[in-house]
């Protein structure tokens, strides 16, 4: 095997992936909070909310983009630099991939044109419709792709012929994975994370410059309502269901993210300390006691496999990116329950936006979502090393390995350069949509709300 | 099962030349049929509430193929990795240039951003004729059935190949000739004022090189490799029917055009592009991916099909699904009928 194209194409996966779903996670998480300001702007007849839905639909519409032209490598990148992994689980894999274009990418772009342009011709019911057309859309495009990761994670419904290719045996099988189910609700309520803080962080931007008053507390209200409820999700139930399963179906690698080198009885949760695989030991620890045997059995005396327990060449290649990837989201996770239940609270207690403290940090916040989803992809990703699907192809027998590394570095650098370019325009672009702030068209929308109604 | 998802893998192929074809075409012409920013904001809006929608049929074409042909997947995707990486390039700078261009009002940014939209878009026609020439042709297939084919090597057809040679670089510019017609009658069709003016003009101007471009790709098509008329001897019926609807088609299209007939004249467009596509399924059947090395290493459409549950019932899904795709498409299509309007509604463009 050539090492270094190997890792070469990995690099080039993890960097277009990374990349793509910084954009994804807030279509998905921002699509429902729109469809909630479209919804009171009709029911109430409000033209403050239908001018927060159409404000947030200009940073959804730039966002979705982006999310389109760098999701579109990624469809073509199973073939182009994993073309073995491809031939052997097209079988499989192609299914959930080729059902998102049926039936939500056609769903999404046909509705986002109408949610984007139509709305004088829609009316606002037809128009609210388009944004719920578009927000399914959204979701079940996530939940495919979480299908066809969730076979790569915990492979069922197959069957291998003779040459070594994944055949489905149930249709239904491969989409209603339990692993899928887990793993979707647990993606999408980080996605509803990142929206709701990038929603309550533009509105406190704005309560802490003093303009858009009222739009900005619709914002901060809305964002924090739902982020307090999607960081507890993200959570519990689902985290805790989704590291529960890790850690039956793929306990190597839970040992791996834990930091535990060691089979123990009562194991230690690792709060931080940097984990040196050589030695096996965690260096500058911080630990509790018990509680990790508690979180995976629920009781404090279970034995929990370390990583001794298992052949060196199952190990994930990359312990400590991993255990930090998932130290990050993890802690990251905690924070924003913190954060949201003090600002509900002051919400409630309707002290929320004279607390400029509390709106410095709702406003900075913001880029922590992104890290903490980031964060997450990267341990389940690395995790599952250092197989391609779990405990039946190994990654290194995965890559295109006729496309030479000169290549792959030629395309890598292409793409580091193209999404360069594209971040810049994004920032450049949204920061404008933000400066420039919730248009009052006030006027010619309450006349066109009395007149449909 | 096999030819059914060939014939639907077909369809999509050929759906998605004819739909984001003429934006694709749109985007070709755009610096010269629009010169003003109202203008140009015309063209753009013709195509804008449709572009995306048009494209998912390459993805869900992609998709497709990845489900029912895994083996075409990976061997093509891989073997044609450069071009096909450039390919999604240009599709990445010719969305931001069909969407980013309204957010600023900068004669410097819009000039950007049309020089982007326009030269990717003419630069794609190229590269998906020169990628269809490729499949034509036949590719250096191993045994295994993989292959690697550098960007060029000397633009000879022979032993080895490059992805441009002097027949595929043809087949490129037969492309690009008939999205350039294909997206001025689009243009035509949708606006009014100097830029439709300019757009019949220059769809008539092209249909006469359009046509010495087809003849003269044919006949290299024919000569290199004389078994792609294997197919049109067997079957004489289909062998007839599909040349003569693609005569019928281009007959139509000099008509409508000369009547400036803009709507008959698109349609005509598209039964053309269908019927050409058509023709070049039908002679390759069953064949997806045929080898210059030795036609015993052909990739077929049975030798690289998934199995047999997985087509069977995918049947089923996949019809159901792209019904209702085709039912949004009949939707978003009527809601923005008609000659494009600016005002201000919406965002953009």
């Amino acid at each position: 095997m050539d090492t270094a194209a190997y890792l070469l194409h990995r690099l080039h996966f993890g960097f277009t992936i990374t990349f793509h779903y910084l954009f994804p996670q807030l279509t998905m998480g921002l699509a429902p909070l729109i469809v909630v300001l479209q919804a009171i702007a009709v029911r109430r007849k409000d033209a403050l909310y239908a001018e927060a839905a159409r404000f947030w639909a200009k940073v959804f519409g730039i966002n979705f983009v982006l999310g389109v032209v760098t999701g579109i490598p990624m469809e073509f990148q199973f073939g182009t630099n994993w073309s073995r992994f491809s031939r052997l689980t097209g079988g499989v894999i192609g299914q959930p991939l080729v059902m998102e274009g049926v039936f939500s990418f056609f769903l999404e772009s046909a509705f986002l044109g109408l949610f984007l342009f139509g709305e004088k011709r829609l009316g606002p019911r037809l128009h609210l419709l388009s944004g719920v057309a578009v927000c399914i859309g959204s979701w079940l495009s996530g939940y495919f792709i979480i299908a066809a990761n969730a076979w790569m994670q915990h492979p069922v419904a197959y069957a291998r012929l003779p040459d070594g290719s994944f055949q489905v045996t149930s249709f239904l099988g491969v989409l209603l994975n339990p692993w899928a189910i887990v793993q979707y609700a647990h993606t999408m309520s980080g996605a509803v994370v990142t929206g709701a803080f990038v929603m309550a962080a533009v509105g406190a931007f704005y309560l802490l410059s003093g303009s858009h008053r009222e739009h900005a507390a619709a914002f901060v209200r809305l964002g924090v309502i739902a982020g307090l409820i999607a960081s507890i999700l993200q959570i519990f139930p689902t985290g805790d269901l989704h590291g529960r399963s890790l850690a039956r179906h793929q306990p190597v690698t839970t040992a791996a993210m834990e930091g535990l080198f060691k089979t123990e009885v009562g194991a230690p949760l690792v709060l931080m300390g940097q984990p040196d695989p050589e030695k096996g030991t965690i260096e500058n620890p911080i630990v509790v006691n018990d509680v990790l045997s508690y979180l995976i059995y629920g009781t404090t005396r279970a034995e929990v496999k370390g990583l001794d327990a298992y052949p060196r060449e199952d190990w994930p290649d990359n312990i400590p990116l991993l255990y930090f990837a998932y130290h990050i989201m993890a802690g990251l996770g905690t924070l924003f329950v913190a954060l949201m239940v003090a600002c509900a609270f002051l919400l409630f207690r309707r002290r929320l936006f004279q607390t400029r403290a509390a709106l410095w940090a709702l406003m900075l916040a913001f880029p922590f979502p992104y890290i903490a989803n980031t964060a997450g992809w990267l341990t389940a990703e690395l995790g599952r090393q250092p197989w391609l699907v779990y405990g039946l192809l190994r990654t290194k027998d995965g890559y295109s390995n006729l496309v030479s590394s000169g290549s792959t570095w030629f395309t890598l650098l292409g793409y580091m350069g193209m999404y360069t370019v594209l971040g810049i325009s994004f920032v450049l672009l949204v920061q404008r949509v933000i400066l420039e702030g919730p248009s009052p068209l006030r006027s010619s929308h309450a006349a066109a709300a009395a007149g449909s109604g | 099962m096999q030819t059914v998802w060939y014939v639907l893998v077909a369809f999509m192929l050929t759906a998605y030349v004819v739909l984001d074809g003429f934006d694709l075409g749109a985007g070709a012409v755009h610096l010269f049929i629009a010169r003003k920013d109202e203008e140009r904001r015309a063209v753009l809006r013709s195509i804008g509430p449709v572009w995306d929608g048009n494209e998912v049929w390459l993805i869900a074409a992609g998709g497709t193929l990845f489900f029912a042909f895994p083996a075409l997947y990976a061997s093509s995707f891989s073997g044609f990795y450069l071009p096909l990486n450039m390919v999604l390039w240009l599709l990445m700078l010719r969305a931001v240039g069909i969407e980013f261009r309204a957010h600023i009002d900068s004669p410097v940014w819009r000039g950007f951003f049309d020089g982007a939209f326009s030269l990717s878009s003419a630069l794609l026609a190229l590269f998906f004729g020169a990628a269809l020439g490729n499949v034509v042709r036949g590719v250096p297939l191993r045994p295994d059935g993989t292959f690697f084919e550098p960007l060029w090597t000397d633009f000879r057809v022979g032993k080895d190949n490059g992805i441009l040679d002097w027949f595929t670089v043809l087949c490129g510019v037969l492309a690009l000739a008939a999205l350039m017609v294909h997206g001025s009658a689009w243009v035509a069709y949708k606006t009014e004022g100097a830029v439709q003016l300019r757009a019949r003009r220059v769809a008539s101007a092209m249909l006469g090189p359009l046509l010495l471009l087809a003849a003269a790709a044919l006949f290299a098509a024919l000569s290199l490799s004389p078994h792609l008329l294997d197919n049109y001897r067997r079957h004489w019926l289909a062998g007839a029917l599909i040349p003569a609807a693609a005569a019928a088609s281009f007959a139509a299209l000099w008509f409508f055009s000369r009547r400036r007939k803009d709507r008959s004249a698109f349609l005509a467009s598209c039964a053309l592009l269908a019927s050409l596509l058509a023709g070049v399924a039908f002679a390759l059947h069953p064949r997806v991916l045929p080898a210059s090395t030795s036609d015993a290493y052909s990739l077929t459409i049975y030798n690289a099909a998934s199995g047999d549950y997985s087509l069977r019932y995918g049947v089923y899904w996949w019809s159901a699904g792209m019904l209702i795709a085709i039912g949004y498409f009949v939707l978003v299509y009527r809601m923005f009928r008609g000659k494009v309007r600016l005002d201000s509604d919406g965002h953009g463009y």
